[in-house]
Parts: C-alpha cells; structure tokens; sequence
C-alpha cells in the first residue's frame, strides 16, 4: 500500500519540478481553489444542486479567471499600485459582463437556472485573489498557466459537488436517470443545506488523504 | 529610516494625472470589450428570447395552436402587430382559429430587480389561468419560489379578474393576501419567505389587468377571429 503511493509521489514530484508545470498543476491539486483555499463558496454551495449547472458555472468562472488573469498581467506595470484593486475589479467585472451575453447566447434555460449567480462572479474571491497573489507579479504565459490549472481545479471540484447531490438528490447525473424508478430520492441534497454537506463529506475525505500522505513522508 | 524613505517616494511618484489616465484608459477598454460581446451575441439573444416567448405563450393559454401578437392604439383597439411596434398582447387560437385565451406580460420590482412575467387571460370566464416568469433576479432558494412552488402556482388555476357591473373597470382588483388568507377568488394566496416577490407578482397582475382586461372585453371582436393568413407570411 505505501509503495504505489511513494511512487506516484515521485512521479508527481518530477513533473512538478519544472516550474510551469507546477504553475499549472498547484491549481488541480496542491492549492484546489475549493478544497484546499476554501475560496469562492457562494457558487460553490448555490448552484450545484445538478452537475450540468456545476459544469456550466464552473467553465464560467474558469473562462472569467483567465480573461482577467491575462489581461491583469499585461497590463501589470501600467496600473498604478494605488488603483489595482479598483482596475482588478474593473477588469473581472467586465468579463462577467461578457460571459454573461454568451451565456444567453448559448441558452436562454440555462441563463435562467444559472441566473443571479453569473454576475456574482465579479465577487468571487478566487478570482481577485488570483490577480492580486499571482498574474500582477508574474508573466502573461504563467498567468495563463495559473488560470488554467485554478480554473479546471474549480470545475472539478465544483463537479465533485455537483455529481454527488445530481446523484443522491435526483438520482440522475447530466439529466440521465441512474438509478431504477422506485429510487426515493434525498430531496435535502439538492437543497441549500446539501451544499454543505456534500462539502464537508469532500473536505473530510481529502484532509484523511492529504493527513495520511503526510504520515506516509514524515515515516519514511 | 532607510525603510521610510524608500516606501515614501512609491506612494508619491504616481501623479493624479497618471492614476486617472490608467483607471480612464482601462475604462474604455473595459467598455469597447463589452459593446463588442454586446453586439455580436444580440441577434442570437433577440432569436432565443423571441422562442422562449412563443414557448411562454403556448403554455400560458393551454389548448392553443397559433399565435399572433397584437397592437393597441387608442383610437384603433387592436390590430396584428407590425415589425417595428411593441407587442400589446398575444391571442391564441386553436386548431380551428377561434380565440382560446390571450398572453400579456407584465413587470414589476421584485426584491432583486424587475420581474418580467408572462401571463394567460381567458376571456371567456374572465379569469387568469396561469403565468411563466421571462425574466427575474430573485434570490435562489427563496424568491425564485415564485416558478415553483405548487400552492402558490394553484392561485393561477382561475383567478378571477371578472369586469365590474357598470363594465369599465373589474370588479375586484387581484391582490397577494399572507399565506393561508386566501378567502376570495380574486385574491392570491403569497409565500412564506418569498414575501416580497409574491406580492409582486400580485401587484403586477393587479395593475396589469386592471388596465387591459376592460380594453380587451371592450374590443374583443377585434381579437375573437384568427387572421392568421396574411399574419402568418409577414
């Protein structure tokens, strides 16, 4: 059991040392926006009673975190250190703006099961804290690198979320039905108060995980 | 001392001048992005609206086939809406092209912005028979309730909207009463926890209908033929 992992360890480890695959992949894993920053929880905990709405909601973000890290990070020396945060803002909410026309663009039902959530975006916390913390101090290609691997470690875990409660709550997952007809569904997983579960089921599983690895390191 | 003098000239270096170019600049950029994303998603936007509306409509009037969309001047009544005008209302017809009920939207502040509501008019029996939210911000979980909870939706089995004796104004004005108060027909039993969005759509339908309903049963022949045919091809 403690030498597969020691492997895997390994084969994470080499592939972290170059410094652009570690950009991308601190996100996925090492520092999950969700499960290991515990940023962004409002979308997190709203919209992920169904994981087409968790997919969707988590690509916008992700879409809106790149945008902005890009553009956060080429124009990092011509904002004044004074405004960064009002220019940061600025620049997050007009891309909200943007996703949320294509949105619309893409399918009026889906803009309305998304609904007030897209605009709250602009104050997800992720994403000004991946501008301030990263793509104002770094290059334009290792911002991008930053967003991507944020930005896919949202969607995952949002789809974490999302599958389970899809799952126990209406027994289906994307909108198929899973589970044979007389499945009595757990209506509170698709409520507000399932949100919170799911993620303490989630944060639980990974920090045994993450106390085990730990374990595993300081043994060996 | 070292300390303060290099953090000192950081924060007086940058001129007003430099801060507000910067923040006017990035303005601009902000708003040609969004006037460029805003004008090339509008006709796909206008095309999706305009068939969820036609979904609206065929759900609001059960039993319908066609639709065609009036306009209303004063002088006039009504008359099938041109490219350019804003819809009054949308009859309904069904397979045989006798009027089966009417579409009217209404709008009003909800706890989170305007609610934009499609409604079924029956006229007929003179009642409301169901309605569909087009547009609302409502908060999730509470006042979106409006699209779903069933109570509240079973006011809109038959809400009565029956003109007055005299015929120029209805009878009694639709109005949100608290849960579980209902005792009219006219009268919509509101949510529990979504207090402001019920009584909003409740006002909504009350202003709305009393304004329209007399109109319509006034001009009524106007709307009671299908005149779908030179409609339909424009």
């Amino acid at each position: 059991m403690d030498k597969p992992a020691n492997n895997e360890n390994n084969f994470w480890q080499n592939l972290a040392n170059s410094p652009s695959t570690n950009d991308f992949l601190k996100g996925l894993w090492k520092d999950n926006p969700v499960f290991v920053q515990v940023l962004g929880m409002c979308p997190v905990l709203a919209v992920t009673n169904t994981a087409a709405n968790a997919l969707a909601m988590g690509l916008a973000t992700a879409f809106v975190l790149l945008m902005s890290n890009v553009l956060v990070a080429a124009l990092k020396d011509f904002i004044p250190k004074q405004v960064r945060i009002a220019s940061y803002i600025l620049i997050i909410a007009t891309f909200v703006t943007i996703t949320d026309y294509a949105i619309q663009a893409i399918s009026v039902s889906l803009h309305k099961s998304l609904g007030a959530f897209i605009s709250l975006i602009v104050v997800n916390c992720l994403i000004l804290s991946r501008a301030e913390a990263f793509a104002s101090k770094n290059t334009v290609g290792r911002s991008i690198l930053d967003a991507l691997g944020m930005g896919l470690g949202f969607v995952v875990a949002l789809l974490c979320l999302g599958g389970v409660r899809e799952l126990l709550g209406s027994g289906s997952l994307f909108g198929w039905m899973l589970f044979p007809e007389n499945f009595q569904s757990w209506i509170v997983m698709i409520l507000p108060a399932g949100g919170f579960f799911t993620l303490a089921l989630w944060l639980f599983l990974i920090n045994i995980w993450q106390e085990r690895k730990q374990k595993t390191i300081n043994h060996g | 001392m070292n300390k303060a003098i290099t953090d000192q000239p950081a924060g007086q270096q940058t001129s007003s001048v430099k801060l507000l170019s910067a923040m006017v600049g990035l303005g601009m950029l902000c708003a040609l992005l969004i006037a460029v994303t805003y004008e090339g998603t509008r006709p796909r936007i206008a095309f999706l609206r305009a068939e969820a509306l036609e979904q609206a409509i065929f759900q609001v009037i059960p039993g319908a086939e066609k639709t065609t969309a009036f306009s209303y001047e004063e002088e006039v009544g009504f008359r099938p809406k041109a490219d350019e005008e804003t819809a009054a209302l949308y009859a309904g017809y069904n397979e045989a092209g006798e009027l089966v009920g009417l579409a009217l939207e209404a709008a009003g502040q909800g706890y989170a912005g305007v609610i934009k509501i499609l409604y079924g008019y029956d006229p007929q029996q003179e009642v409301v028979i169901g309605f569909q939210v087009l547009e609302t911000k409502e908060t999730p979980g509470l006042g979106d309730k409006i699209e779903k909870d069933p109570n509240f939706l079973a006011n809109f089995e038959a809400l009565d909207v029956q003109m007055a004796a005299r015929g120029d104004s209805l009878a009694n004005e639709v109005i949100t009463v608290k849960n579980g108060e209902k005792q009219s027909p006219w009268q919509i039993d509101g949510i529990t926890g979504a207090t402001i969005s019920s009584r909003a759509i409740g006002d909504m339908l009350g202003e709305s209908t009393s304004k329209w309903v007399p109109i319509i049963q006034q001009h009524l022949n106007q709307l009671s033929k299908d005149v779908l045919p030179q409609a339909e091809g424009s």
